[in-house]
Order: structure tokens, then sequence, then C-alpha cells
């Protein structure tokens, strides 16, 4: 039988904009690991003039660039044959989000990171938060600026590492006035452009969150995988710490009440708090609709998240689902009074409490049926 | 005779099949849900609402039978982007929200409760006049202080809604509100 081809593995160091330190702390754990007798070469490395980033590179071999001539203009891109051909165990590549010059394997030189992953070697590398493709829009709302250069999420999202580089706005802008990001020319546009506080505060703020949902998928992961003993253990600790709710809505008016006190409930908690809707394969209504988009509206207020799912079975639906995101409290409407055969069936919230072992359920009662108190 | 038995037989299964089908009280729910079609929107933008205002959009909704829409306007910084969690406004809102629909279940009135976002209250409005439908809408006229619709939003509401604006008049008792403080740590 043919062995199974291994790929390399991709960590990538994150940062909220230039100059915290990814490149750096990127070369140090290349000198780290060269330390350890590992065979590490660099890829490509953007020191951008930094005497701090050159120091730390050196000793580390070089795998050279090639000259690409592009409209009568000599432009220096990584060389992913030779690099390919070096066949180092780990390769360090700078600024991930960057644009090749047309003429090479690939146009973006994450799709190179991908191509020397999947010859079995590991990549080091870096980008900054603002060009992730999905918040490149929030960034440019947030700092006014928007950037050309994008990778798509599912680049990050299949990292098997991401390391967030963080400072505080204070210091980078700190660093910046000393001149260890850019050279002096440009100190002053940046101060006045990008590096502002207000916008090294929403970045960071942004590349936090990222990572905190990075980890969050790498639990989900980890946990749809468990199947021995073992794996069991090591999945319970990686479970959440604590409270997860799951409210379990329909698009009509009742659902409103419904996150409502789910949120209030989360909030007593402290608990993120889920929306889901199993969706069945009936067609949607136009009051479907509306009631979907005023639920949407609500659940956006609230930062929670709003995740809608197609089966008829809702029962199998909600159980893979709670099981996924670790909900430990599930929040639901009084189901609609069966009839015909569906009273042979037993009611939801039973099949659900016996389908969700270890979740607490809650059916929250609808308010314009609760008879109305004298006086 | 065999007839006969069979006939009563038939007249058992029919029974018993009825018996499954109804609901447990033994008769077909009669739909008791109050609000129709008709929907009356009433519009808000901070903390709490007109009490004039909620009492007379809950009046016109036991009338017309209709279901009452409660819409909270919120205005998003350009700071951030328009579909933002905005946890402040949330803290705020939720409890008057709930305040509003447990007043309107007193009155036996459905609540069909929306958010509407925009870079100011009027774009909120704006965008949500074009996404829904609705047959009234209740606003109170501002005073000069901060509470109710200004003589420019009245006058713009009325050019632009596509339904009937009920405009109230502003009056000693607009100080007297609707907050969520009555529900607050209750829902």
């Amino acid at each position: 039988m043919a062995a199974e081809p291994t790929t390399g593995r991709h960590k990538v160091y994150l940062g909220m904009a230039p100059g915290v330190g990814k490149t750096y702390a990127m070369l140090e754990e290349g000198q780290d690991l060269r330390g350890a007798g590992e065979d590490v070469v660099i890829g490509v490395l953007e020191t951008h003039g930094r005497s701090d980033t050159a120091r730390v590179a050196e000793g580390l071999e070089v795998v050279a660039r090639r000259t690409i001539a592009y409209r009568g203009v000599e432009l220096e891109e990584m060389n992913l044959p030779a690099l390919l051909r070096r066949a180092p165990a780990i390769c360090l590549i700078d600024e991930l989000a960057h644009t090749n010059a047309p003429g090479v394997e690939h146009a973006k030189r994450y799709e190179d990171v991908a191509d020397v992953v999947a010859a079995g070697i590991d990549v080091v590398s870096t980008m900054n938060v603002q060009h992730l493709e999905s918040l490149n829009d929030l960034v440019a709302e947030l700092s006014g600026v928007r950037v050309r250069e994008t990778v798509p999420d599912r680049v990050l999202a299949g990292a098997d590492e991401v390391v967030l580089v963080d400072i505080t706005p204070g210091e980078l802008l700190a660093r910046l006035r000393e001149g260890r990001v850019y050279p002096p020319e440009r100190i002053d546009a940046a101060l006045n452009n990008f590096f502002t506080v207000e916008n090294l505060v929403s970045l960071r703020e942004v590349a936090l969150r990222q990572v905190a949902e990075s980890v969050g998928a790498q639990r989900i992961a980890y946990a749809g995988a468990v199947g021995t003993r073992e794996e069991s253990l090591q999945s319970a600790a990686t479970q959440a710490v604590g409270d997860r709710l799951l409210a379990l809505v329909e698009p009509n008016p009742q659902a409103q009440r419904l996150i409502r006190r789910a949120w209030r409930s989360a909030a007593r908690l402290g608990a993120d708090l889920d929306v889901l809707w199993v969706r069945s394969s009936r067609d949607m209504s136009d009051a479907d609709e509306r009631g979907l988009a005023a639920l949407r509206q609500l659940v956006s207020l609230l930062g929670a998240e709003l995740h809608i799912i197609d089966s008829d079975d809702i029962e199998r639906a909600v159980a893979e689902f709670a099981a996924e995101r670790g909900s430990t409290y599930v929040l639901m409407g009084r189901p609609r009074p069966a009839s015909g055969l569906g009273r042979l069936r037993e009611p939801l919230p039973m099949r659900l409490i016996r389908r969700l072992e270890g979740v607490d359920l809650r059916v929250v009662a609808d308010r314009a049926q609760r008879p109305e108190r004298e006086g | 005779m065999i007839g006969s038995v069979l006939l009563v037989i038939l007249g058992i299964a029919l029974g018993l099949a009825a018996g499954w089908w109804l609901p447990p009280n033994g008769r077909r729910p009669v739909v008791v849900r109050r609000g129709g079609a008709r929907r009356i929107l009433l519009p808000f933008s901070g903390e709490s609402i007109s009490r004039r205002a909620m009492d007379s959009a809950l009046r016109l909704a036991v009338a017309e039978d209709a279901t009452l829409m409660p819409a909270y306007l919120a205005s998003v910084p350009l700071t951030l982007p328009l579909d933002a969690p905005l946890p402040a406004r949330a803290e705020a809102v939720l409890p008057l929200m709930e305040a509003i629909e447990q007043r309107a279940a007193r009155r036996g009135v459905v609540v069909d409760s929306r958010i509407s976002r925009g870079r100011t209250c009027r774009d909120a409005l704006s965008r949500l006049l074009a996404s829904e439908s609705f047959d009234r809408v209740v606003v109170p006229a501002g005073d000069g202080t901060e509470s109710g619709f200004s003589p420019e939003d009245v006058a713009w509401l009325l050019a632009k809604a596509p339904a009937e604006v009920v405009v109230l008049r502003p009056g000693p008792a607009d100080h007297d509100v609707v907050t969520g403080a009555v529900v607050r740590g209750h829902f």
C-alpha cells in the first residue's frame, strides 16, 4: 500500500498592524529551531530596512530571490522552484498577502505557501489582520484605509496554528516615533494617517477576536475527532470552561422574546449565545422572510450568531449543533400543539432532553398565551 | 346483523380516529390570536417611549385587531460597520422592548418587534419603510425637547411613509414614558 503523502504544517504570526513584531517573532522561532538542529531556511524576508529585524535573521540560510522583468522594471520575488528543490524541513515566508509579479507560478504568495506546505515543508509565515478578506471592509471603515492585497479566510482557517503578536497601541506608536517601523521621512505621514490610537485600538480588537475565533474553531475540530478514551479526555480538556447557550427559534414574532430571554440569561451567566433555526424543506413564506430579517437584526445587535441548518430532522440537527458548539443550555419556545399522527410522537422538548445529555433545557412561555391577571 | 356490527365498528373506529386527531381539550383549537393582517408601526430611538404614543398605538391595535410593530431605530456611528454588535444599546433597548411587549400582552395585542439600523435615525427609518409593510405609523411630535419627532422628521415621514401617519400633538403628559426599568432583571 502506498504511504500517505505528508503535508507540512502552517503557522501564521498575525498582527494588528505593521511594526508589532511579526517578522521578528517568525525569525526568532527560526533561530530557535535552527539551534535545535532543524533544517530552517528563509523563503522570503521583508525587513523594510529595520536593522533589528535584519540582525535576528543573521545566520539563517536564505533561498535567493529571483528577478522578474515586468514592464521594464525588475522585480524580486520568492523563488518557489528553488525553494521546492532545496526542500528544507522548515521555511520562513514573510508577508502572506503579497501579490507576486506577473509571470511567476501564482498570483499570490499564499498560493506559493500552499505549494510549499503540500510538498511536506513546514511553513512559518506572517500577515496583518487587515489583509484578511472578510475583515477588509470592516478595517477600511475603522481605519479609513483599504488594503488591496487580501488573503482568503480559508487560508487562515486552514492554518495549523495562528499566533497573535500583540503589543499595546501606545507601545507601537512609541516604536514608530523611534523610527523602528518606518524610515524617518515616513513617520509623520504614518502618524497622521493609519497609526492613530483609535485605529490601532480598533485593529487590535479585531485581531484579538480573530485569534479567539480560530481557537474556538480548533476546539470544535478537536471535539469532532474523538473516539478513544484518551481522545475523550483530551476533548474534555479542550471544552469551553463556561456555559454556552443555544436558543432554538423559528422566524416568527415569538422568537424575539425567546432571544431576549436567552440573551438576558447569557449575560447573567457570562456565557456566549448561539441562535439556531432548523429550517425544514417547506417553502419560506413572505412572513418567514420578514421574520428572518428581523431576527438577523436583533441577533446582530446583540453580537450573537444566527445559524440556519436545513434539515427535516430537528432533533438530530439540534443535537449535532449543540455538540459541535459545546452548548450547555438550550432555550426553546413552547412547541405547537400536535395533531393527527403527530400526537403519537413524544413532544420535542422530551426528545431533546433525551438526546442532549448533560444539557439543560428551558421552554420559554409565549406571553400572548399568558392569562391576564385581574386588577 | 353483520352489517349493523360493521357499522358499529366503523363508528367506533371513526370516533377513535377523531379523538387522536383532535387536540387534548377535545376541540379543534380556535385561532384566538389577535392581530390580523393590519400592522401598526411604532418607531422609537431612545431608551424610553412616550406612554401616550404607546397607549394610542395599543388602542388602535385593539380597535383594528392589528399587530403592533415597535421598531427601534439604531443609529450606527460611521466608525462602525452597519451590522456591528451594539451591546450597550442592547442593554437599554431589550428591556424596553420587553416592557412594550408585556404592556401589549395585557391588552391582548400581538407584537412583532423590529430593529432597523442606519447612519442616522431617519436613515434607519427609511430602511425600515423600504423593507416592511404596515398600515399605520404612530409617532409623537416633539415639543422642542429631546423627546418626540422633530417637525422636520414628521414632515419627512408624512412625505415618505406609504401608510397613514398618526402624529400625536405634544402634550403635558409627554414626560410620562415607558422604560425598560420595569422589567430589568425580570425577563
